[in-house]
C-alpha cells in the first residue's frame, strides 16, 4: 500500500500551499483584502498540514505537526517594499501572476486530496475518509478565492 | 401648546400602547423665532434627512425661508413624531456657510468661476481619459443622502454611458452588510420586516444596534410598547451600555470582534434546544443541516470564553428568542462595521428563518441603513449593483436592462463585481482610476486611515470633482467643486429601511447658483454626449418626475417594483411600501409571506459569496445549491480578528455615532441646538479602566495606533472593560487645519485600520488596537452628550440640556389616527 506516500506528498503540497499563500500576502501588502484573505485561508492549508501529520502516525510516518514557519525577515522587507511601491501600476500585474500562481497550487492540492479520499476509500479507512471529506472543500474554496480575485483584478490591470 | 426640551428629552414623552394596538399619534414640531403655525406661509411635505428612519414631515416656509418643520400625523412610520436631528437640523440649509458658486483650482487655490466653465472643465477632463485610457479610469463616489431620481440618473450616466464598473456610494461604509447579508440568505436585497413589527412583536433583538440613537423614533415606538401594557421582551448585544442595553430584558457586551462566535452560540442553543419550526425549514429553506452541524462546535461555554459574556447570560438571551412567539431582529453598525461583518448579520437570519418568524405581523427582520437614502444608492444602481436588484452575474438580466436603457448588453460592465469603494481608492492610489467624482459625501473625514486617503486625494494625477452643499474637508481637496441644492430645495424620492417610499418636495429655492444634483447630473451627461443605441440621448428626463417615471419602468416586474406609484399618489398621506404594483396598488407590509421568496435562480439578484473568502457563487453552483429559491441557512466559522491587543496596544478601539450629530457633522454642527449638545470629541473608557491608571473624568487622552492620534478628554462611561469608544463625527472643518488636523488629530478615523469584509466589502472600524495614555488632567468633565450610550457613571457631569433654545411643540392626540 501506498497510502504513506500519498499523505506524505500531500503534508509537503500543504505546507508549500501555505508558504505560497503568506508569500502572497506579503507582496501585496497595499492590496489589503488580498493581505488578509490570503493569511487568512493559509490557516487553513495549516491546519490541514497538523491535521495530516497527526492521522500519518498511523500510518508509520512521523511528519511535522507544525506549519512551517511565519515569514522571515525577507518577507517583512516585502511588505515594506509593496507599501512603498504602492503607488505604482505594476503591482497589478504582479498580481495577476501570484493568483495565478495560488491557483495552480491549490488546483494540485485538490488533486492530492483526490487522490488520497480515492485511496482511503480503496482501503476502507474511514478516518482518513473523513478527513479528506473535511479538509478538500477548504481547498475548493481556496481555488475559487484565486480564480475569483483574478477575474475581478484582470480588467483593470490589462486595459490601464 | 405644551413645550419640551427636545435636547434633554431625546424621545419625548411617553404614548404607552398595547401589543396589537396602534401606536398613537404624537405631533412634533419645532419653528424658529418664536413663529407659530399661524405665522407659516405654506407647507411643503417631506421626510426626515438625517437618519434613515423616513418620518414624515412637512416643512414650513415663511418668507421664502424654511423656517422650521412638523410631524405628519398621517405618516405610517411616525405618526408625527420627529427626532432631536429633525427638529434642528434643517437650520443648517440657511447658514451663511453654503456654497452659491462653483469653486475651480487655479495656482492651487480653489476660486469661484461659472458654471460653464467648471462644467467644462468636469466633461472635458473626463471625455480627455477617456479617449486616452478608456472607463477604467473614471470612478463614482455617492451617498446615501441624494434622491432616488439622482440616483438612477448616475448609475445610467456611469453603467449604461461612460461603461465604467467603479460606482460606489458611501453606502459601503453603512449599509453595505445589510445589502450583502440579505443576498446571502434570501439571494436578493429588500427587508423581510416593516416597522410595524414592533406594534406585534413579543420579543425584540437589536445586534450591535444602537436604535436609541441612530433611528430616535423607532426607539420610541419601542419605549412606548414598554411602556404599555404586555410589553416585549428586549435583547441587546453591544460593548456600550446604550440607552437600549438599560432596556434590555438580557444585555450582551461582548468582546468587539467576536459577534460571529456569540451567534454561533445562540443559535447552538436555540437549535440544540430543539426550538426551531422543522416544518418551515422543511418547506422553504436549504443548509439547515450544515448549519446545525456546523454550530455544534460552538457551546455557550467556548463563546462565553471567547466573547467574555457571562455563559448564563447567553443561555438566557437564547431562551427568551428561542421562546418568542413573534420574534423581530435588527441589525446594525456594532455587526456591520465589525470583523465578519456578513458572517455575523447572516446568522441573524438564520435565527429568524430557523424559527418560521417572517412575514407576518411582528416577525421580521430588519437589517437597517445609517442614511435616509441608502435603500435607493442599492436599488437604483448606485452602489456599484445594477439597477432594480437585477444580477449583474445574469446575462438575461443584462440584456432586460440594456432594453430598458437602449443600449448595447455590452456597454453595461458585467464582467465582473462592481468595484467597491475600497477598492477605488486602491486604484487611485496606483494611478489608474484618474477622475473622481464624488456626490455629498466627505471621505476624507468617513473613510478608514485618513492620512492615507488624504494623500490619494491630494494627489495631482488624480481630477477630484466634489458636489456638495458646504466646502467639507474633502470639497478643499477638489479640482473642480460643484455648489448642489439639498432637501427642501429640489423635489424628489426616498426610501427608508422598511421599503416606505416619501415624496420630498422643494419647499425654496437653494442659495446663490447652487443647482439640484439631477440637473448638475443632466448636464454632465449633455456635455459628455451621451447618447443611446439610436443617437438618442442616453438620458431622457429633464426633471425628477421624468426621472421616477424612468425608474418605474426600469423596476416593473422586479423585487422594488415601484410602477404602481407615482408622484401624485405619494402626495397628501402617508408614505407607501414597496412594491406596489397593479395588484397591489397601496404597497406591501410583508415580504416574503408563506415563504415566498425572491431566490429562484433566474430571478434573484445575486448568487451569493463565500462568507471567507468573499469570492462570488456562478450561476451553476447557486442553481444547484438553490434550484427553487428557497431561503438559504449559510453557516460561517469563526475568524479571530485581524488586529489583536498587544502589550504595546492594550486597548480595542471601537467607532461609533452620538445621536446629536449625523456623519461629519457637516450639517448638525451648523445647528446650534444640536453642536452645543456635542460641541467636542470625546473618549469612552470603562470605569475600571480609568481607576486602574488613575484618570478621572475630563482628563485629555492621546488615543494611538499604528496610523495615527487623536487627542480626546476622557468620558468615564458603562462601556465594558478593554475597549475605548471614539465618536467618528469629528473632523477639521471647523477647525484650523481645514481639511486636517494641525497639530493633533481629532478626527477618529486617524486611527482606524484599511480592512474591510471580504463579502459585503465593508470597511471595519470596530476592531483596531490602540494605547492611551494620559496627556494632562482635566478641569472639568468632557462634553459627552449625558441622555445616551456616553451617559457617565459619575453623578458630578451636569446633564445635557438644549434650555429655551431647543423647546419645541409636542400634541397628544386625543384617540388614535390610523
Amino acid at each position: 500500500m501506498k497510502l504513506g506516500l500519498a499523505i506524505e506528498e500531500l503534508h509537503r503540497s500543504e505546507n508549500h500551499l501555505a508558504r505560497v499563500l503568506l508569500a502572497v500576502s506579503d507582496r501585496h501588502k497595499a492590496d489589503h483584502e488580498v493581505f488578509y484573505v490570503a493569511r487568512d485561508i493559509a490557516g487553513w492549508s495549516q491546519r490541514h498540514v497538523t491535521e495530516l501529520a497527526r492521522v500519518g502516525g498511523d500510518f508509520g510516518l512521523d511528519l511535522d505537526p507544525e506549519p512551517e514557519g511565519e515569514p522571515g525577515i525577507l518577507e517583512k522587507i516585502q511588505q515594506a517594499t509593496s507599501d512603498l511601491f504602492g503607488r505604482r501600476p505594476e503591482p497589478g500585474l504582479l498580481l495577476l501572476a501570484d493568483l495565478r500562481h495560488v491557483h495552480r497550487e491549490a488546483a494540485g492540492v485538490s488533486l492530492d486530496w483526490e487522490l488520497l479520499a480515492q485511496a482511503a476509500q480503496g482501503a476502507r479507512k474511514r478516518e482518513l475518509l473523513a478527513l479528506a471529506e473535511r479538509c478538500h472543500p477548504d481547498t475548493l474554496r481556496q481555488m475559487r478565492w484565486a480564480n475569483a480575485k483574478l477575474k475581478e483584478s484582470a480588467t483593470q490591470a490589462l486595459v490601464s | 401648546m405644551p413645550r419640551i426640551d427636545r435636547i434633554a428629552e431625546p424621545w419625548g414623552s411617553r404614548t404607552p400602547y398595547g401589543p396589537g394596538e396602534t401606536w398613537p399619534v404624537r405631533v412634533d414640531s419645532y419653528l424658529a423665532d418664536g413663529l407659530t403655525e399661524d405665522d407659516v406661509d405654506r407647507w411643503a411635505q417631506s421626510a426626515t434627512i438625517l437618519h434613515s428612519n423616513g418620518d414624515g414631515l412637512d416643512i414650513a416656509v415663511k418668507d421664502d425661508r424654511i423656517v422650521g418643520v412638523r410631524g405628519r400625523a398621517v405618516d405610517r412610520v411616525n405618526h408625527g413624531r420627529l427626532g432631536p436631528k429633525d427638529l434642528y437640523g434643517w437650520q443648517a440649509n440657511n447658514s451663511p456657510d453654503r456654497l452659491t458658486k462653483p469653486l475651480i483650482r487655479r495656482d492651487g487655490e480653489l476660486v469661484e468661476t461659472d458654471w460653464d466653465t467648471a462644467m467644462d472643465a468636469v466633461a472635458g477632463r473626463c471625455r480627455e481619459l477617456l479617449d486616452e485610457q478608456g472607463p477604467s479610469s473614471i470612478a463614482f463616489y455617492t451617498t446615501g443622502q441624494l434622491f432616488l431620481e439622482e440616483y438612477y440618473t448616475l448609475g445610467l450616466i456611469a453603467h449604461g454611458g461612460i461603461g465604467t464598473n467603479h460606482v460606489d456610494g458611501n453606502t459601503r461604509l453603512c449599509t453595505a452588510t445589510a445589502a450583502a447579508a440579505l443576498k446571502e440568505t434570501f439571494a436578493c436585497d429588500g427587508q423581510p420586516g416593516s416597522y410595524t413589527d414592533i406594534d406585534h412583536a413579543d420579543v425584540i433583538a437589536l445586534y450591535g444596534h444602537n436604535m436609541a440613537e441612530t433611528q430616535t423614533v423607532l426607539w420610541t415606538r419601542i419605549l412606548d410598547r414598554l411602556a404599555g401594557p404586555n410589553p416585549p421582551q428586549v435583547v441587546c448585544v453591544d460593548p456600550r451600555e446604550t440607552p437600549v442595553a438599560r432596556a434590555a430584558t438580557v444585555h450582551l457586551a461582548p468582546r468587539p470582534g467576536t459577534n460571529v462566535m456569540l451567534m454561533n452560540a445562540l443559535l447552538h442553543e436555540i437549535i440544540g434546544n430543539g426550538w426551531v419550526d422543522r416544518d418551515y425549514v422543511d418547506a422553504h429553506t436549504v443548509g439547515f443541516d450544515e448549519l446545525a452541524k456546523r454550530v455544534e462546535d460552538y457551546p455557550p461555554e467556548v463563546a462565553a470564553e471567547v466573547c467574555d459574556v457571562p455563559v448564563e447570560d447567553i443561555r438566557k438571551a437564547a431562551r427568551i428568542i428561542g421562546h418568542a412567539r413573534r420574534l423581530l431582529s435588527t441589525v446594525l453598525q456594532g455587526f456591520y462595521q465589525s470583523h465578519q461583518a456578513t458572517a455575523a448579520a447572516v446568522q441573524v437570519n438564520n435565527i429568524n428563518v430557523v424559527r418560521g418568524m417572517l412575514g407576518r405581523p411582528g416577525c421580521g427582520i430588519l437589517q437597517m441603513n445609517g442614511q435616509p437614502t441608502a435603500q435607493n444608492t442599492r436599488e437604483a444602481g448606485a452602489d456599484g449593483d445594477l439597477p432594480a436588484f437585477r444580477n449583474w452575474s445574469n446575462d438575461s438580466h443584462i440584456k432586460d436592462l440594456a432594453r430598458v436603457w437602449n443600449v448595447d448588453p455590452m456597454d453595461i460592465p458585467h464582467y465582473s463585481p462592481p468595484t467597491h469603494a475600497m477598492q477605488m481608492f486602491r486604484y487611485a492610489e496606483e494611478g489608474s482610476i484618474r477622475f473622481l467624482y464624488v456626490t455629498a459625501t466627505n471621505p476624507a473625514v468617513s473613510l478608514p486611515e485618513l492620512a492615507r486617503i488624504r494623500s490619494i486625494l491630494a494627489q495631482d494625477r488624480l481630477f477630484l470633482v466634489v458636489q456638495d452643499i458646504f466646502l467639507s474637508e474633502t470639497a478643499q481637496l477638489a479640482d473642480v467643486v460643484l455648489p448642489a441644492a439639498t432637501w427642501g430645495e429640489k423635489t424628489g424620492t426616498f426610501t427608508n429601511v422598511d421599503r416606505t417610499v416619501h415624496l420630498s418636495e422643494k419647499a425654496v429655492d437653494p442659495p446663490g447658483e447652487a443647482r439640484p444634483d439631477l440637473d448638475i447630473l443632466i448636464d454632465f451627461a449633455h456635455r459628455l454626449d451621451l447618447r443611446d443605441k439610436d443617437g438618442e440621448p442616453l438620458v431622457k428626463w429633464s426633471d425628477p418626475e421624468g426621472a421616477f417615471e424612468g425608474w418605474k419602468e426600469c423596476s416593473k416586474g422586479r423585487p422594488c417594483d415601484y410602477s404602481g406609484l407615482s408622484y401624485d399618489k405619494l402626495r397628501g398621506g402617508s408614505g407607501i411600501q414597496w412594491p406596489v404594483t397593479e395588484e397591489h396598488p397601496d404597497g406591501t407590509e410583508h415580504i416574503y409571506v408563506d415563504g415566498q421568496f425572491w431566490a429562484e435562480p433566474s430571478y434573484c439578484e445575486s448568487y451569493g459569496r463565500d462568507l471567507v473568502t468573499g469570492a462570488p457563487l456562478d450561476g451553476t453552483e447557486y442553481r444547484a445549491l438553490n434550484p427553487s429559491g428557497r431561503a438559504v441557512l449559510k453557516a460561517a466559522g469563526y475568524l479571530p480578528p485581524h488586529e489583536l491587543v498587544s502589550e504595546e496596544f492594550p486597548f480595542q478601539l471601537i467607532t461609533g455615532r452620538t445621536l446629536y450629530h449625523f456623519h461629519t457633522r457637516t450639517k448638525t454642527a451648523r445647528a446650534p441646538q444640536l453642536q452645543a449638545a456635542a460641541p467636542e470629541v470625546w473618549v469612552e473608557m470603562a470605569a475600571s479602566d480609568a481607576g486602574d491608571r488613575g484618570w478621572a473624568e475630563g482628563d485629555l487622552l492621546e488615543i494611538r495606533t499604528p496610523r495615527g492620534r487623536v487627542e480626546a478628554r476622557l468620558r468615564i462611561s458603562g462601556i465594558r472593560p478593554g475597549v475605548a469608544f471614539l465618536p467618528f463625527h469629528y473632523g477639521y472643518w471647523d477647525q484650523p487645519g481645514g481639511d486636517r488636523p494641525d497639530g493633533h488629530g481629532r478626527a477618529a478615523n486617524e486611527l482606524t485600520l484599511t480592512d474591510w469584509d471580504p463579502c459585503s466589502k465593508q470597511p471595519i472600524f470596530k476592531t483596531a488596537a490602540a494605547a492611551v495614555t494620559r496627556l494632562a488632567a482635566g478641569d472639568g468633565p468632557s462634553a459627552a452628550p449625558t441622555t445616551t450610550g456616553s451617559r457617565p457613571v459619575s453623578a458630578d457631569v451636569p446633564p445635557t440640556r438644549g434650555g429655551t433654545a431647543a423647546e419645541a411643540v409636542e400634541v397628544l392626540a386625543q384617540g388614535g389616527a390610523r
